[in-house]
């Protein structure tokens, strides 16, 4: 029987030379059980062509997504041009669309949530991370900030409309600007809640991975508690809290449900930070299945691309920082 | 350092311990408030009618979210038929192979599908699957239909935002695995197919089901994609070529509309959902702890 293995590259041949009774029978046995390896061999490599396959998928699936909201938005892109960026007027009845209202409101609910998020997403990070890592109660606080992610954002968005918006309206009467109660303000205090954990909980990591020599040392030369942390973590870790902080911006741009429950929902220039308004995400959200016209629903999908592309690019940064970080 | 007394930098240190301490715990507090708001406003509306009926016009009191309900497990039911072989299959791609050009860009582009807005999936989910115009022939007739707003669109949708967990917390599992493990598999002369499905799997289950679970708890709340596939709708369905209602879509629906009868259906949906995700999440951590894996 002279049958060659191709993958082991050796050949029935150059085997030690044995005697064997070949009835009909054994032959047979030896043919299947030949053949079964085969089988194997097969199923081994479609299976790891399968599984390759998955991972090309999820470049595809990526390139798929731009190069839909990039077709997509061609249409804009031709008639409006780059002034569409900073177009100040966005009107679908008389066909004039400017993006700069909902540009400003994105950038200002976003940022303003990152500056009221961040005392707080550094006191967990630091708690967890400095004063207590062990115990009971920092793993209530943990479990509790990540349960913080876990609330749907439509679920944030109908506590803010009906508990938030009427607490904005009436400090709003207080210090004498038009109380609307739905503006860019009650949108950034809603999203500075909804980012705590993502900057949080990259922190607490990045903090629990200062070496103690640095801080023993600086224990040894008399530091406080307080010093330690100012002194010597917070600088050792600056820039993985820095990729927290840009994750959590990140997550606050991109989000929908709440801020267009929140926000008010008009196109015009947002004057100051109580003023009603529309981020990029709400503006889809509202008017996408109202779109009637191509361009109309074109400039929209500009405006996805426009976020894809910003989202794209800070994840990508920011997750360029960890991987530093960590493997330093 | 700072010049001080020492007295002056004991007490700044403990004056800050203070302060951190106060400022980490205030953030429990709007979760305390949100939690305790939604239970007292969902609880009195939860009832067996509540549970078994479509939602009544508006002016007739009553009314249950049954549409909703249903809709809502039969899209995360499909998300999760298409989301969990391939998200389990790229993440053991990935795991086994660490370095590569392919690898890199795929693990890149995980990255990235995990930080686009949900907003941007809900409009490719659209152009993809809900725009397309398909023709269909009977006889010597031509129609141009156009697919139209279903609850499978709004479930690869959702797919499509699963993937990137289970493909995280699959790779992380596996990737603790020693490597010994596999290699006694192949000592034995177990093909490579075998080795996954009978020894790589069964060892990370725990990890890779809790990312599972990670990932379903996220989309069941997830509301701005289905906006412009599964749509919504008022009655029963259970045609996932249809437009379907779900949960977030019916929250978010009645929560913006001016009528009582309506808010108080979005209160009931808002207990039942959170409760829903909560548990999940609640579990999950149980499940880690459990298996002792490291999300």
């Amino acid at each position: 029987m002279e049958t060659s293995v191709e993958n082991s590259g050796v050949t029935r041949s150059d085997l030690p030379l044995r005697v064997i009774t070949s009835t009909p029978g054994a032959i047979a046995k030896a043919q299947s059980r030949v053949r079964r390896s085969f089988r194997q061999i097969r199923t081994e490599n479609v299976f790891r062509q399968t599984l390759t396959i998955m991972g090309l998928l999820m470049v595809i699936l990526v390139l798929g997504i731009l190069l839909t909201l990039i077709v997509q938005s061609m249409p804009s892109i031709k008639a409006l041009g780059a002034k569409y960026l900073w177009g100040k007027t966005w009107d679908p009845v008389q066909d004039v669309y400017g993006a700069l209202p909902f540009l400003l409101g994105t950038l200002a609910s976003s940022f303003l949530a990152l500056i009221i998020s961040i005392p707080f997403s550094l006191a967990v990070a630091i708690f967890l991370g400095e004063y207590f890592p062990n115990g009971w109660i920092p793993d209530f606080l943990k479990n509790t900030v990540e349960l913080i992610a876990a609330v749907p954002s439509v679920i944030y968005g109908f506590w803010g409309l009906a508990v938030l918006v009427p607490i904005v309206r009436t400090f709003e009467t207080h210090i004498g600007v038009s109380a609307i109660g739905q503006g860019i303000f009650t949108s950034s205090l809603i999203l500075a809640v909804m980012v705590i954990p993502y900057a949080a909980s990259l922190g607490r990591s990045m903090i629990q991975m200062v070496p103690s020599q640095l801080k023993e040392a600086a224990y040894g030369l008399g530091a406080t508690r307080w010093e330690v942390i100012r002194r010597v973590v917070l600088p050792y870790t600056r820039s993985g809290l820095f990729a927290g902080i840009l994750l959590s911006l990140g997550r606050a741009l991109g989000e929908t449900m709440a801020v267009t429950m929140v926000i008010g929902n008009t196109s015009l220039m947002p004057t100051n930070i109580f003023a009603p308004g529309n981020t990029m995400a709400s503006v889809i959200a509202n008017e996408f299945t109202e779109a009637d016209k191509p361009v109309y629903l074109s400039a929209l999908i500009e405006l996805g691309l426009v976020l894809f592309l910003v989202t794209v690019v800070i994840n990508v940064i920011g997750k360029k920082i960890i991987d530093r970080v960590t493997n330093d | 350092m700072e010049i001080g007394s020492v007295k002056y930098r004991i007490g700044k240190s403990y004056g800050f311990k203070a302060l951190v301490t106060v400022f980490a715990f205030a953030c429990v507090v709007p979760l305390l408030f949100i939690l305790f708001f939604i239970v007292r406003q969902g609880i009195t509306k939860i009832n067996w009618h509540f549970l078994v009926n479509v939602p009544k016009p508006v002016g007739e009191p009553g009314g249950g979210i049954i549409n909703a309900l249903v809709g809502s497990i039969e899209i995360i039911f499909f998300s999760a038929l298409i989301a969990i072989p391939i998200g389990i299959m790229a993440g053991i791609y990935l795991s086994e192979n660490r370095r590569g050009r392919l690898a890199y860009w795929c693990r890149l582009c995980v990255d990235i599908l995990q930080g686009v807005p949900s907003i941007v999936i809900g409009i490719v989910a659209y152009f993809w699957i809900v725009k397309p115009e398909f023709t269909i022939h009977i006889g010597f007739l031509r129609l141009h239909k156009s697919a139209g707003f279903s609850a499978i669109s709004g479930s690869i949708a959702l797919a499509i935002m699963m993937l990137p967990i289970v493909i995280r917390s699959t790779e992380e599992t596996l990737k603790l695995l020693p490597s010994s493990l596999q290699e006694a598999a192949f000592a034995l002369g177990v093909p490579y197919h075998r080795v996954i499905f009978k020894v790589i799997i069964p060892v990370g289950i725990g990890g890779i089901l809790s990312g599972v679970m990670l990932s379903i708890a996220r989309i069941t709340g997830e509301t701005a994609p289905l906006l412009f596939t599964a749509f919504g709708n008022p009655y029963l369905s259970y045609n996932i070529g249809k437009p379907m209602q779900s949960l977030p879509l019916l929250i978010f629906n009645y929560a913006t509309s001016p009528y009582d009868d309506w808010k108080n259906l979005a209160w009931g949906a808002s207990l039942i959902l959170l409760m829903w995700v909560l548990l999940l999440n609640i579990s999950t951590k149980l499940i880690t702890r459990k298996w002792k894996v490291q999300l």
